[in-house]
């Protein structure tokens, strides 16, 4: 009580009060003894995030890799952040969750405390600096690299960033991915992006693009018929952010496959 | 060297309890009623820019009557409590009696060390998945804490308020039958006839996931007062 309001951690952010008050709980608080080798974690693959007409999609395969073994098959790796954001994770796949909830728990700080949220500039801003915040760890093999995306409820407008691993952030006009097979997907979205598309058309190129990167790249996880297991699809509109059901997902996958023969 | 002047115990709470309650006497009532559709939450707060609900957290939310800097400063520090405790252990590890005991503790040990104390009367409520398993606690300026049954009320009319619901609320209603009673109890406490833009309203909606709380607008409530 009796904290000065303007005091550092006193204020709105939720990140800052960890800092000031619990730093043990920061995801970065660990750090590996000096001249240790990088330590075998679960790594996630290639995520992805693009425009359309109404919004932005967000996707991920379901893959994390440790080496050359699987580590989990169906691991959600795009993570609504709040009603109108979502943050979709490449890297290290331990911190890279921890990050998405202490960056979800920021933004709804931020928004009980204010009594507004965050315009979505503010929001993609403080994601870099928690980025940046983890860079010591990054260096040690267990790197966070984000993508986010949102719905712009001023500018009226989908809008996606990526983020490198010292926390420097860029906006793209149309279309971001990461991870280890973001080459082949970046490709397959560069060849297809259409500026105003609907949500079915974005969705279905979401997933062709996931396709091409399981197609190329070891890491990444394709969808799984057998198993029933199939990319993670977000939507997020000025309605707010919804998951897109599996059912569906399986069925655009499967006319996805019986066009190319 | 000046010797202090010696003052009793009791005669020093009795007037630090005196001078609180005659604080939160000047604030206006508000009201949390256990309703069908979730625990409602009605204050008398014409304008309704500096809000006295609030939410804490995703079944939990807050009220505050009295000095609005105090209440302001424990509501952010239970919103505080709140968030860590579902960032270092989980969503639903956060209960609205273990924000309520932490305020009882600190209003406590305000009202006992401080030579001011705080000029305020909270409400703690958690809507569960069922009336009978709804939580309202109210929390005083000295730390004592009450779980209250079907509704509760803070602030300076309480007792006028309290009973025109004692006489009118006879088991659990819908949501526009109990914003008419509340707003009804808050007219008979002497704040007047009362239209829907001098009330602040909100509801802890019971059918919700995740984040349960709702401000009900000017609009919203005009409209469920017509009926």
């Amino acid at each position: 009580m009796k904290h000065d309001p303007f005091a550092p951690g006193f204020g709105s952010s939720f990140y800052d009060y960890l800092a000031a008050t619990r730093p043990e709980l920061l995801p970065a608080a660990t750090s590996l003894p000096p001249g240790a080798g990088p330590p075998q974690v679960p790594h996630g693959t290639t995520v992805l995030a693009l425009r359309f007409g109404d919004g932005v999609v967000v996707a991920g395969d379901r893959m994390a890799s440790d080496g050359y073994q699987v580590s989990s098959r169906r691991i959600d790796k795009v993570i609504p952040t709040d009603a109108y954001s979502a943050m979709a994770i490449s890297g290290a796949v331990g911190p890279c969750l921890e990050m998405a909830k202490l960056f979800a728990t920021e933004l709804e700080f931020y928004e009980k405390i204010e009594g507004r949220t965050l315009s979505l500039s503010g929001k993609a801003n403080k994601l870099g600096q928690m980025v940046r915040g983890n860079l010591p760890l990054a260096l040690q093999g267990l790197a966070v690299i984000p993508l986010f995306a949102g719905y712009d409820l001023e500018r009226r407008t989908g809008r996606v960033f990526k983020y490198d691993v010292a926390g420097g952030r860029t906006e793209e006009t149309d279309y971001v991915a990461a991870g280890s097979g973001s080459g082949q997907a970046r490709g397959a979205l560069k060849k297809r992006f259409r500026d105003g598309m609907d949500e079915e058309a974005s969705v279905r190129m979401a997933l062709e693009a996931l396709k091409d990167a399981a197609d190329e790249d070891l890491g990444t996880g394709g969808a799984d018929p057998v198993r029933g297991i199939y990319p993670t699809v977000l939507v997020i509109t000025a309605e707010g952010t919804r998951e897109v059901p599996e059912n569906q997902v399986s069925a655009l996958h499967q006319a996805l496959g019986a066009s190319e023969e | 060297m000046a010797m202090p002047y010696y003052v009793s115990p009791e005669q020093l709470m009795r007037d630090k309890a005196e001078f609180a309650k005659k604080g939160v006497g000047r604030a206006r009532a508000i009201v949390a009623i256990r309703a069908e559709e979730g625990i409602l939450l009605v204050a008398h707060n014409p304008g309704a820019s500096l809000n006295k609900l609030s939410e804490v957290y995703d079944r939990i939310g807050f009220a505050g009557a009295g000095q609005y800097s105090e209440f302001e400063a424990l509501r952010k520090s239970g919103v505080r409590h709140a968030d860590l405790t579902g960032y270092a252990y989980s969503r639903e590890d956060v209960t609205a009696r273990g924000l309520a005991n932490g305020y009882s503790q600190m209003l406590g040990q305000i009202f006992a060390h401080e030579m001011k104390p705080m000029e305020v009367e909270l409400l703690v409520a958690q809507v569960g998945p069922d009336t009978a398993a709804d939580e309202i606690y109210r929390i005083s300026f000295d730390g004592s804490i009450a779980a209250e049954g079907q509704f509760a009320v803070v602030g300076g009319d309480a007792d006028r308020v309290t009973a025109s619901l004692d006489r009118h609320v006879t088991g659990v209603a819908g949501l526009a039958a109990s914003l008419a009673l509340c707003k009804q109890a808050l007219e008979d406490g002497g704040n007047g006839t009362l239209s829907a833009a001098d009330l602040e309203v909100a509801l802890i909606d019971r059918s919700a996931k995740g984040r349960a709380f709702r401000r009900l607008g000017t609009p919203r409530v005009e409209a469920l007062l017509a009926g």
